[in-house]
C-alpha cells in the first residue's frame, strides 16, 4: 500500500515538476540565487555526528566562499529528516518543486540517503551525501544525482579488519546490528578477515537498537576469540564498548574493533574504555597543520572538535560552489561534471577525486585510539597510525554494480 | 562439561544472573509506574524522561558541584521527586477529574520536552559517569566475571523494591493511600488531606524513577534519550504484571529480566520481541494481568 502511495506521489510530482516546465538547464543561476538545503537528523541518534555542527560547517563554507557566486546570493535551508525516509524524501521533494533548491547537502542516515537521492534522480537534483555510511550509495543505489563524500563500509571494513589481522588478530567474534547496514558491514569484515588468513569463530546479531550488552559480551568472552568485531553503528557501538570494558574484556586478552566509530563516539566513551581501540577515519581534526587550522575555527563557533562528516560538510559544500563558479551555472548535470573535472585537495581530503559512480575517494586513515596517559587534551584521541591510498581504499569499479559504471 | 539445552552449564549460569541484575531495574522502573498508575490512575509516560532525568542530575552534581555517588543516590530522588510534585500540583492535578488519556498526554509531550531541552544543550552521544571507587572491579563467581557495580544494582534495587512494597501494603500511612484512592471522599471526610497524599505519591513514583537513574549512571552513557527506549520495555512489564500491582511489578520485572537473558543465549534476534510477545500471551489468557485484580 504504503509503496503503491509512494509511486502514485512520486509520479504526481514528476508530473507537476514536468508540466510547470521549471526550466534548470539556464546558462546562469536559477532565480538568481544559489539555493542548498541542508538536511540531516538535528535531533535524534546521528545529531553529533552532523546535525548542526554541519549545517554550521556548511555555513562556514558559504561564508569562506564570499557569500555569493558571480553576484549570485547562497542561500542555505535546512530541515530535519529525524531519521525518517519518509520525512526526507518530501522535505527534499518540496525543496526541490517550490524553492528551487539547487543543491541537497548533509544526508546522514543511509535510508535516508538512499530516498531522497531517488527523488534527486526523478527530478534532476543534486545531492552531496556526507554522513551516510552504506557503500551500496553508490553501488547498486547509485544516480547520476547524486555524489558520496566522506567515507562508506567498504574502506572501514577493510582498513580495520586487514590491519588488525596483521598485527595477529586471526579469530573474531562478530557482534553485529540485526539490519541491512550490520549485515553488509559483517559480510564485508568476514570477506577481508578470511582473505587475510584469519577466521570468524563466532558471532551474534544482536537487535537494533539494544541498550545492555552484557549478555553479548559474556558469549564473547567464552568464544575465545582474540578480536571481538562490532559490525554495528553509533549508541550500540557505544554501549557495547562501555559494557566490554565493564567486563574486563580487554584486561583478559580480547581486543575490540570497531568498525564504524566516530570522534563523537570516542569522546563520549573516555578514553580508559576504548584506549587501543583501531579503527579507520576519513579525516582526523589533529592530522596536520592545514586541518588543525580548520578545526580551531570550527571549534570556536561550536565549542567541539569537528567530525570527519562536519569536516567533510564543509569541503563538499567548498568544492560545489567552486564548480558552480567555473561552470557559470547552478544546473545540477553541468556542475556535477564539473565537479568531477576538477580534483579535490584540501584540508580535508587529500588525492581526492569523484568517480563516475559517484564515490569521491580520498586516503583513508587507519587510526588508533589513545591511552589516557598518551592524551593531552580532552580532543586530543586519536594517533594515525597509516594512510591507505585513495586508489586502495573504496571498491574497485571493476566490481562496482552501479548502472553508470560500464562493466 | 554439564550442558542445559546445547548451552554450557557455566554460561547459561552466566546469562541467568545477568537476566536477574536487568530484571532489578525492569522491576525498579515499573514499581514506580505501578505506584503512581494503582494509586493516582495516571498513565505516567514521563517516566522513562524522569529516570533520564535521574541520571543527568547525578551527572551534573558531579561535575559541577562535585557530588559524588552516594550522595547522589540520596539526593538525587529528592530534588526529582520534588520537581515530580510540581508537576503535580500545578500540571496533572487540573486535569485529574478528565478522561485518563489526558494524563497519558501530558505527560507525554512533558517526556518530549524534558529530552528535547537537553539534547539541545548536551546532544545525544551521551557522556560517561564515572563507577564509584569501591564498586569497581569484579567478583569471580566461578561461573563467570561479575562486576562488583552489576552486583550493587541488584542488592540496591531489590532492596529498594521490598521498602516500597513494605511501605504500601503493611504501614499505617500505605493503607490511608491505598484507602484515598479507593474511596477519597469517605477519606477527607475522616480527616485526612487526601490531594496532599496524592501530590506526595506522585513525587515518590518519581523519585524511585531517579533512583533507577542514579543507579543507571555507571552502566550506560548517560543521554537524554536513554529513558525513552527502556519505557516501552517497562509499560510491557507492567502490563504482564497487572497494572497498579504492587508485588506484581517487583515478580514480573525479575522474571521478564530472566527471559529476556536466556533469549539472548538461545535465539537473539527475539531478545528484544520476547517480553511483548510474553504480553500477548498473558492479555490473552488473563486480560487483567499475572497480578492483577478481576474488576
Amino acid at each position: 500500500m504504503t509503496f503503491i502511495k509512494k509511486t502514485l506521489a512520486a509520479s504526481i510530482a514528476v508530473a507537476a515538476a514536468s508540466s510547470l516546465a521549471v526550466s534548470t538547464a539556464q546558462a546562469d543561476m536559477s532565480d538568481g540565487e544559489v539555493r542548498i538545503g541542508y538536511l540531516a537528523d538535528m535531533s535524534g541518534t546521528y545529531r553529533d555526528l552532523a546535525g548542526p555542527g554541519g549545517l554550521t560547517a556548511m555555513e562556514m563554507a558559504v561564508a569562506d566562499f564570499g557569500g555569493s557566486v558571480d553576484g549570485a546570493p547562497i542561500v542555505i535551508s535546512s530541515a530535519d529528516d529525524r531519521n525518517s525516509a519518509d520525512v526526507g524524501a518530501n522535505t527534499v521533494r518540496g525543496w526541490i518543486d517550490q524553492d528551487n533548491v539547487d543543491m541537497v547537502g548533509g544526508l546522514v542516515a543511509s535510508s535516508v540517503s538512499i530516498a531522497v537521492t531517488k527523488v534527486l534522480e526523478e527530478n534532476n537534483g543534486l545531492g552531496i551525501v556526507s554522513g551516510s555510511a552504506a557503500s551500496s550509495i553508490t553501488n547498486e543505489h547509485c544516480t547520476p544525482n547524486h555524489i558520496h563524500w566522506v567515507y562508506d563500509t567498504y574502506p572501514l571494513a577493510n582498513g580495520t579488519a586487514k590491519a588488525v589481522v596483521e598485527q595477529g588478530g586471526d579469530s573474531w567474534f562478530m557482534l553485529t546490528a540485526d539490519y541491512a547496514f550490520g549485515h553488509a558491514l559483517e559480510a564485508d569484515v568476514t570477506k577481508v578477515v578470511e582473505e587475510s588468513g584469519g577466521e570468524i569463530v563466532g558471532g551474534v546479531r544482536h537487535p537494533f537498537p539494544t541498550s545492555d550488552f552484557s549478555s553479548y559480551i559474556l558469549q564473547a568472552q567464552g568464544s575465545g576469540a582474540k578480536i571481538v568485531g562490532l559490525a554495528n553503528a553509533g549508541a550500540d557501538t557505544v554501549n557495547a564498548i562501555t559494557t566490554a570494558s565493564q567486563f574486563g574484556l580487554t584486561q583478559s586478552g580480547q581486543q575490540l574493533a570497531g568498525l564504524l566509530i566516530f570522534l563523537n563516539d570516542v569522546h563520549a566513551l573516555g578514553l580508559e574504555a576504548t584506549q587501543n581501540l583501531l579503527l579507520t577515519t576519513g579525516w582526523y581534526w589533529d592530522m596536520d597543520e592545514q586541518s588543525r587550522e580548520w578545526a580551531q575555527r570550527y571549534f570556536d563557533e561550536v565549542g567541539r572538535m569537528p567530525t570527519m562528516v562536519q569536516a567533510g560538510i564543509y569541503s563538499s559544500t567548498m568544492h560545489y560552489l567552486k564548480a558552480v563558479e567555473a561552470a557559470g551555472t547552478d544546473d545540477p548535470e553541468t556542475v556535477r561534471a564539473q565537479m568531477a573535472d576538477m580534483p579535490i585537495e584540501d584540508f580535508f581530503a587529500r588525492n581526492g577525486s569523484i568517480r563516475e559512480d559517484g564515490r569521491m575517494i580520498h586516503d583513508m586513515y587507519l587510526a588508533q585510539v589513545k591511552t589516557p596517559e598518551e592524551s593531552t587534551g580532552e580532543w586530543d584521541l586519536y594517533e594515525i597510525l597509516s594512510t591507505i591510498p585513495a586508489a586502495e581504499a573504496y571498491r574497485p569499479l571493476s566490481e562496482s554494480q552501479c548502472k553508470l559504471v560500464q562493466n | 562439561m554439564t550442558m542445559i539445552f546445547g548451552v554450557p552449564l557455566a554460561v547459561f549460569m552466566g546469562q541467568l544472573t545477568l537476566g536477574l541484575v536487568n530484571g532489578a531495574f525492569y522491576a525498579l522502573l515499573s514499581l514506580g509506574l505501578a505506584v503512581i498508575f494503582g494509586l493516582l490512575k495516571i498513565v505516567n509516560f514521563a517516566h522513562g524522561a524522569q529516570y533520564m532525568l535521574g541520571a543527568f542530575a547525578a551527572l551534573l552534581g558531579f561535575r559541577y558541584l562535585g557530588i559524588n555517588y552516594w550522595l547522589a543516590l540520596l539526593l538525587v530522588p529528592l530534588v526529582v521527586g520534588a520537581f515530580g510534585v510540581l508537576l503535580e500540583r500545578f500540571l496533572l492535578r487540573r486535569i485529574a477529574h478528565l478522561d485518563h488519556l489526558y494524563g497519558l498526554l501530558l505527560t507525554f509531550g512533558l517526556a518530549l520536552i524534558f529530552e528535547g531541552t537537553l539534547v539541545n544543550f548536551f546532544g545525544v552521544s551521551g557522556a560517561r559517569y564515572a563507577t564509584p571507587e569501591i564498586l569497581q572491579g569484579g567478583l569471580n563467581l566461578g561461573f563467570m566475571f561479575l562486576p562488583t557495580y552489576r552486583a550493587w544494582v541488584l542488592v540496591a534495587a531489590l532492596a529498594m523494591c521490598l521498602f516500597t512494597w513494605f511501605m504500601i501494603e503493611r504501614t499505617r500511612l500505605g493503607a490511608y493511600l491505598r484507602a484515598g484512592t479507593e474511596n477519597s471522599q469517605l477519606m477527607q471526610a475522616f480527616g485526612v488531606n487526601v490531594p496532599l497524599l496524592i501530590t506526595l505519591t506522585y513525587g515518590f513514583g518519581v523519585a524511585l524513577a531517579a533512583f533507577a537513574g542514579v543507579l543507571a549512571a555507571p552502566l550506560y552513557p548517560v543521554s537524554p534519550t536513554m529513558g525513552s527506549s527502556l519505557l516501552i520495555v517497562v509499560f510491557a512489564v507492567v502490563v504482564i504484571g497487572g497494572m497498579g500491582s504492587i508485588l506484581g511489578a517487583i515478580i514480573t520485572g525479575l522474571a521478564m529480566g530472566i527471559i529476556e537473558g536466556l533469549t539472548k543465549v538461545y535465539y537473539p534476534e527475539a531478545s528484544n520481541t520476547v517480553i511483548f510477545f510474553v504480553m500477548i500471551v498473558v492479555l490473552m489468557l488473563r486480560p487483567v494481568g499475572l497480578f492483577g485484580k478481576e474488576a
